[in-house]
């Protein structure tokens, strides 16, 4: 959750600065910090950061290059592989259906979030106060609903035998459907997930982007109205360009999001039936905690993280340039 | 510009309904709690619970080390969540007001650390962890989720840093205040909107976390409410009316606070997000 936040924060941080007090550089000389000043203001954080997140990528690296399963684990055995975990799994299927398979599921479920998000974000600029806060109100009961305690009420929702949603399909006309397996096939699986992750992000992008949108100049519509643009037109021409820093954001925190996903997928079915519904986390997490081999587990891991910087490489270099940029102009 | 009657309806129509829809598995989760287990398990749902019951709760708070768990998960999240605030304040007061050498690394450093793939480390977690023989303790698990929470409140608390204007400090100490002083005076009452909005997602993750106190914390009564609910589910199978009940004990703290504290979250956390 928290992850999902951040890259829309980072770009306000900056900017705040510059549009309220004019950087000051006047101060007396005795009102200027000690030379260490900041870096003992700083330290708690990133020692806490290099021994809890640095370590442990560290620990991961080298896990990678050994032969570590339960015989290992117990005798304290250091077996060096060099990269023969990553050949083996480089070599087999598995792991590359296993990628294809984050990558579809990642795609799916952002392009829904994004667009649906959307969509209602625009919905609810145009409502009036009551409709506006009854709408609000459910996307964040929705949003807060803590992902565990969502997974369950979506698996008695999508239960076969009692569930509502069987009930729904059977009334419907839909008699096939009365005691449907939800979690029986991949493709229904892989449905129920993705609803639970998009009826949970909706709220995210909707409420910001509604919020968002407070924020654009009213002549700007007014004027794209006055040229004679539709609903479509204003929203491309100026809602869109104006919003571009947001929808970026948006949409790669989604993307890391949707693409971490864990506890949708592994509580609601563990990576089944037959392990199809696994994705690369879910897979890493089998192989290197489940099947007790560690080394392939961390190497399946390491290759998680790389795939996943590529991903997002566009939208992290752009991040970059523009904190470049930044430190450039102060 | 007036908008037709047909304008008028459709918004409102749709916004309803998607209401309905956000609203809808909350909604079940609260109703399938409080009904009697025969109106749960029939062939037509009882939209309503018309004979209320707290029978399920009992259950839930009844089945073993519930208290316990309810207890590691409270600790937990209010340590994380709190030192993160300390520390991260102290950091994002510096990246803000100080100009140093190395500052742009520490704070790509701090961004790099925000997308930390969390779910896919617990291999080489559960090694450090079990190296140290400190499995099944809370004190691993508070110092992770520390970090879970640590950069994104940093770089949050910059942003709130930075809003509160520097004159303000400088005329606290012109008034004779040194600058720690000024800070804890001036702009620390002024940040503290900002403080709550950003624990708001500090608690979230922590309160959420699930792939590591999974691997960590097996034994029963050292575990946090997540596991708890993941395994209350096996356990009590198809007693739905149970399992509902505790997934409500288990959602009702965070949606109480988000409820008080989101609208200044989601201000916050957007309004400098677009303005060029």
């Amino acid at each position: 959750m928290a992850v999902q936040l951040d890259g829309a924060v980072d770009r306000t941080a900056p900017r705040t600065g510059k549009g309220g007090a004019p950087p000051t550089r006047r101060g007396g000389g005795s009102r200027r910090p000690a030379r260490g000043a900041p870096y003992l203001l700083l330290l708690p954080a990133l020692l806490a950061t290099a021994v809890f997140l640095g370590w442990p990528m560290v620990r991961n690296l080298l896990l990678s290059f050994q032969n570590l399963n339960m015989k290992e684990l117990i005798q304290h055995l250091t077996d060096w592989r060099g990269i023969g975990n990553y050949q083996e799994i480089l070599g087999s299927e598995q792991f590359w259906r296993v990628t294809l398979r984050t990558l579809v599921f990642t795609a799916v479920n952002v392009v829904l979030i994004m667009a649906l998000g959307v969509l209602i974000g625009l919905l609810l600029a145009r409502l009036g106060t009551t409709m506006r806060l009854v709408l609000s109100g459910a996307l964040v009961l929705a949003w807060a609903m803590p992902v565990i305690a969502a997974t369950t009420v979506f698996q008695w929702l999508f239960d076969s035998r009692y569930g509502v949603v069987n009930w729904l399909l059977d009334k419907l006309g839909q008699h096939g459907m009365a005691h449907y397996d939800w979690v029986g096939s991949q493709l229904s699986t892989f449905f129920v997930i993705t609803v639970l992750i998009v009826w949970q992000s909706l709220p995210f992008v909707a409420l910001n982007l509604y919020a968002a949108t407070t924020t654009i100049p009213r002549e700007l519509y007014e004027a794209a109205r006055m040229d004679g643009a539709g609903t479509w037109k204003v929203f491309t021409s100026v809602t869109f360009p104006f919003l571009k820093p947001f929808f970026l954001a948006t949409t790669f925190l989604e993307v890391i999001w949707v693409f971490k996903a864990f506890p949708q997928i592994f509580a609601i079915n563990e990576g089944g039936p037959d392990r199809l519904t696994e994705t690369l986390p879910i897979y890493a997490f089998t192989e290197g905690v489940g099947n007790l081999h560690f080394g392939m587990g961390a190497a399946i891991s390491l290759l998680t993280i790389v795939v996943l910087l590529a991903v997002t490489a566009h939208y992290l270099r752009l991040t970059v340039t523009q904190e470049q940029q930044e430190e450039n102009e102060q | 510009m007036k908008h037709s009657l047909a304008g008028r309806v459709w918004p409102n129509a749709t916004a309803a309904v998607l209401a309905l829809g956000f609203l809808f598995p909350v909604y079940w989760m609260f109703n399938t709690a409080f009904k009697p287990t025969r109106d749960i398990i029939t062939e037509d749902p009882v939209w309503f619970p018309l004979h209320g019951t707290l029978e399920h709760f009992a259950t839930a708070v009844h089945a073993p080390d519930f208290w316990i768990l309810a207890g590691n998960s409270v600790l937990v999240t209010v340590l994380a969540v709190g030192l993160s605030l300390v520390i991260a304040l102290c950091g994002a007061f510096a990246l803000t007001r100080m100009r140093f050498r190395g500052r742009k690394g520490i704070l790509l450093t701090f961004m790099v650390a925000q997308m930390a793939p969390w779910e896919v480390m617990v291999i080489s977690i559960y090694l450090i962890v079990r190296d140290a023989d400190l499995l099944n303790n809370l004190l691993p698990l508070t110092c992770f989720y520390l970090l879970m929470v640590l950069p994104f409140t940093l770089l949050t608390l910059r942003g709130y840093v930075a809003a509160v204007p520097k004159e303000l400090e400088e005329s606290a100490m012109v008034d004779g205040c040194s600058r720690r002083q000024a800070f804890l005076k001036v702009v620390f009452p002024l940040l503290a909107p900002g403080l709550m909005a950003t624990s708001l997602f500090g608690f979230i993750t922590a309160w959420n976390e699930f792939p590591l106190v999974l691997v960590l914390n097996k034994e029963p009564a050292m575990g946090t409410l997540p596991l708890w609910l993941s395994q209350f589910q096996t356990q009590f199978g198809d007693d739905w009316g149970a399992t509902m009940a505790a997934a409500s004990i288990f959602a009702v703290p965070i949606l109480v606070l988000f409820l008080f504290l989101q609208r200044k979250a989601v201000g916050g956390l957007t309004s400098g997000a677009v303005k060029g």
